[in-house]
């Protein structure tokens, strides 16, 4: 290494070794992007293997010479601080920087500059990049199954209706507080059933019927997520308390319960509510599969809930439990008015997180038979119409998956982050 | 008095509750089982199968019985796992630490990595290498050899096979090789115990596990030669390879979609555990004077594992379950032999689907036990 030190600047020197080992990183970076961009190689006089290398051997001394402790030159500190503290985290800078620079004009190229999304068959697509033509003429299905058409306003009004009733707690009188527990948990629920059932179902007020094997597309995995997060929730409270009562049988009773439920993939959770519920139904009692599906994810979701409770309710200190006790307040008492109010508000953010997993779970249901989103992508691939686009499709549903469950998890870090700093 | 009702009377409804709920079922599947004219009973796994399996670790053809066709689901299920395991770890680890990089690329590089592929469902992810991804492969007699010797082609992965002679010696040595760096590790560490004497365990320990395998090559009659996957015509359009192992698109989609989205969590709590350790036991360590590969050795690791670990485990145990999801893209796991195609045939859904689930629930106590056991034997001991 001692021979290297003619490239390790001083304080007397940083300033020209600086503007030369700007000047290598430039080089080498202007060398990668006329490559992926221009297609053209600047460096073809080089022999074979280190043409490729070149632009990092010529980054790695530009980085190597400009890295100094300290030079006074805010800049140049920040970048020495950053991303050039030795050898080895320059080497992986520039890889990074250069896998970034590669990959960049194919993929935009793709997606953007060669796609098409004019037209509305298969023909209009001929360049070489994505067809999201596909998409555009697709959406309607993505989003809403095979729902008819011109029925689309009652699924947009019944979630547009259930969205505005569950804001009602952020608009209500001081005085009606008190029974805001009561309505998220019990009338809530209710009047969302009513809604999506009159709406999204029909079958009265003149509204056509629309059987749930037409339900499907996006606005089903959001139906699903919805009704087995607000059932679930209620249902893991019971086992949470059950775990930790000190009546054995109860207390054995609720850990068998979670434990049966976590131990098992969802997959089979859902074979088991196709194929094998029905045999354990009454003889002529018929049981929509929906209906099978959602109570099944929601006793599955349930054993997790109450596990996020039960955290909830471990973490609030012993002497919560006995100021209560010693105010005289009974078993029922003592949670509803003093544990569960604080305990509820601890667990939010992790009530969010298994609230996201269940929406990431919800696909899941195309394997028995019920078309959410990738239920219709699988549809519309194997559309003789419109075949060889699975990579479209894919690419579009992860996209929307990945806003809506991004924006679930930044919004439960704000929750959390919010929840610890009251505490 | 009123002690003992409030005691008893809840416990007493839970359980007739309970019973209830379980009679009833029963009733029902008793008298839809009766009219339908199906019986219930095991007696079908000693049964022929007469289905195929594409992709199986053991012998098996139509002629096997339908237990045997559950073991192959459960080795291809297991198989699947472990591979991905192996592969989320590594992913993970590297992830975990790069996120904690003072370099700012790395670090955020890393930090989209997490958030990208932990927000897409799995499902989804799955379907994407399967349908999309993989299927952009060339096809057999088109495709270029990675390493020279392995193709990675529209119809799956092929690489060379191993031909084994005295297989057995090898794997003695091999053995005798692990029980002799364990004895070293033993006897390292007692000297240092009582003398304070260093001996370079490591070096020593790759030794050992490089020159005893090796001697067996030299000395025990052991061979190893290479089967080359080698490009056949089957006719004029359709070619494939023959010779090696093949492994089929489904598991590679699978390890691919599994792997990468475990990591995620893996490398969240890796990074986790290693921001666990207070900055007051780095610094302590380096007061009295480690070398900072020692401090991360010594001090850092040891305690960071105890923080890693058990999530992980918990991570690997969710991996296991959602290898499940093979079902959807057809690569033969449990869920898929056995639940699928075992059912359709047999219609025995009672008793398939519950074998299936207590299997799955048998992997996760199972694991969870071990785990408590191990968390108990680590837990710090307060005085």
């Amino acid at each position: 290494m001692q021979t290297l030190n003619f490239l390790k600047p001083n304080r007397d020197n940083i300033k020209n070794y600086s503007i030369i080992g700007s000047f290598l990183v430039l080089v080498s970076l202007i060398d990668v992007i006329s490559n992926a961009f221009l297609k053209v190689n600047l460096t073809s006089f080089l022999p074979g293997s280190l043409t490729s290398l070149f632009p990092l051997i010529i980054g790695l001394i530009g980085l190597n010479m400009m890295r100094i402790d300290y030079s006074g030159n805010k800049k140049l500190d920040l970048l020495n601080k950053n991303i050039n503290t030795n050898n080895f985290n320059a080497l992986l800078t520039l890889v990074i920087l250069f896998s970034i620079i590669k990959a960049l004009p194919q993929s935009l190229s793709w997606m953007i500059f060669d796609a098409t999304i004019s037209g509305d068959s298969k023909d209009a697509c001929t360049g070489t990049g994505a067809c999201w033509t596909y998409i555009k003429v697709w959406f309607r299905r993505f989003m809403y199954g095979m729902y008819p058409n011109e029925f689309h306003w009652r699924i947009n009004t019944a979630f547009i209706l259930v969205i505005a009733l569950g804001f009602v707690g952020y608009f209500m009188k001081e005085n009606l507080k008190k029974y805001l527990a009561l309505y998220y948990v019990i009338i809530y629920p209710v009047i969302a059933y009513l809604v999506i059932y009159y709406l999204i179902s029909g079958g009265s007020f003149g509204l056509q019927w629309v059987e749930t094997g037409a339900w499907g597309g996006l606005s089903l995995t959001f139906i699903v997520s919805f009704f087995c997060l607000i059932f679930c929730f209620p249902l893991g409270m019971i086992f949470a308390l059950g775990r930790r009562s000190s009546l054995p049988v109860i207390k054995y009773i609720s850990i068998c319960y979670i434990e049966f439920w976590r131990g098992v993939p969802l997959i089979t959770v859902l074979f088991m509510s196709s194929v094998m519920f029905p045999m354990f139904l009454p003889e002529d009692f018929f049981m929509d599969k929906l209906v099978r599906v959602i109570i099944a994810i929601t006793l599955f979701e349930a054993a997790y809930c109450a596990e996020v409770i039960r955290g909830g309710l471990q973490s609030l200190p012993r002497g919560q439990y006995d100021a209560a006790k010693s105010l005289g307040m009974g078993y029922w008492k003592m949670h509803i008015f003093v544990i569960l109010p604080q305990a509820l508000k601890l667990v939010i953010p992790g009530i969010a997180n298994t609230f996201l997993a269940l929406v990431k779970d919800t696909p899941l249901i195309f394997v028995v038979g019920l078309a959410e989103l990738a239920g219709m992508l699988a549809l519309a691939k194997t559309n003789p119409k419109w075949l060889g686009f699975a990579m479209e499709g894919y690419i579009f549903a992860s996209i929307v998956f990945w806003i809506i469950c991004y924006a679930m998890s930044k919004y439960s870090y704000n929750l959390e982050a919010k929840y610890k700093t009251e505490r | 008095m009123n002690n003992i009702i409030k005691r008893y009377i809840p416990q007493i409804l839970a359980i007739l509750f309970v019973v209830l709920i379980f009679g009833f079922l029963t009733l029902n599947a008793q008298t839809n089982m009766d009219n339908r004219g199906i019986d219930f009973g095991f007696g079908f796994l000693s049964q022929e199968s007469s289905f195929d399996v594409q992709f199986s670790l053991i012998e098996y053809s139509g002629s096997d019985s339908y237990a045997r066709a559950f073991l192959v689901g459960l080795l291809n299920t297991l198989l699947v796992s472990v591979i991905s395991i192996i592969f989320c770890t590594i992913l993970g680890v590297i992830i975990g630490v790069a996120r904690l990089s003072s370099n700012y690329l790395i670090k955020n590089s890393a930090a989209w990595y997490v958030e990208f592929f932990r927000n897409i469902p799995l499902l989804l992810q799955i379907f994407f290498w399967y349908y999309a991804a993989l299927r952009a492969l060339p096809m057999p007699e088109k495709a270029d050899a990675w390493f020279g010797v392995t193709y990675m082609t529209v119809k799956g992965y092929y690489i060379p096979s191993m031909v084994w002679e005295n297989l057995n010696i090898f794997l003695y040595c091999g053995l005798a090789a692990i029980i002799a760096i364990i004895v070293l590790r033993n006897y390292a560490s007692k000297l240092r115990d009582t003398q304070g004497k260093q001996i370079p365990v490591l070096l020593y320990s790759v030794a050992l596990l490089i020159v005893l395998p090796l001697l067996s090559f030299l000395f025990g009659g052991v061979t190893l030669e290479f089967e080359i996957p080698e490009l056949k015509k089957l006719s004029k359009i359709s070619y494939i390879y023959e010779g090696g192992i093949s492994l089929p698109p489904e598991l590679i989609a699978l390890v691919l979609a599994l792997s990468l989205y475990t990591s995620t969590f893996v490398a969240e709590c890796v990074r986790a555990g290693i921001e666990g350790v207070s900055k007051g036991q780095k610094e302590a360590a380096a007061s009295v004077g480690l070398t900072p590969n020692q401090v991360l050795k010594l001090v850092i690791m040891p305690q960071a594992l105890r923080i890693i670990i058990p999530p992980t485990t918990n991570q690997y145990l969710n991996l296991t379950k959602n290898s499940s999801l093979a079902a959807a893209i057809a690569y033969p796991d449990l869920v898929l032999v056995f639940a699928g195609t075992a059912l359709m045939q047999t219609g025995k859904a009672i008793e398939i689907v519950s074998i299936t689930m207590l299997t799955y629930l048998t992997i996760s106590l199972t694991i969870a036990a071990i785990m408590n056991w191990y968390n108990k034997k680590i837990e710090i001991k307060e005085k």
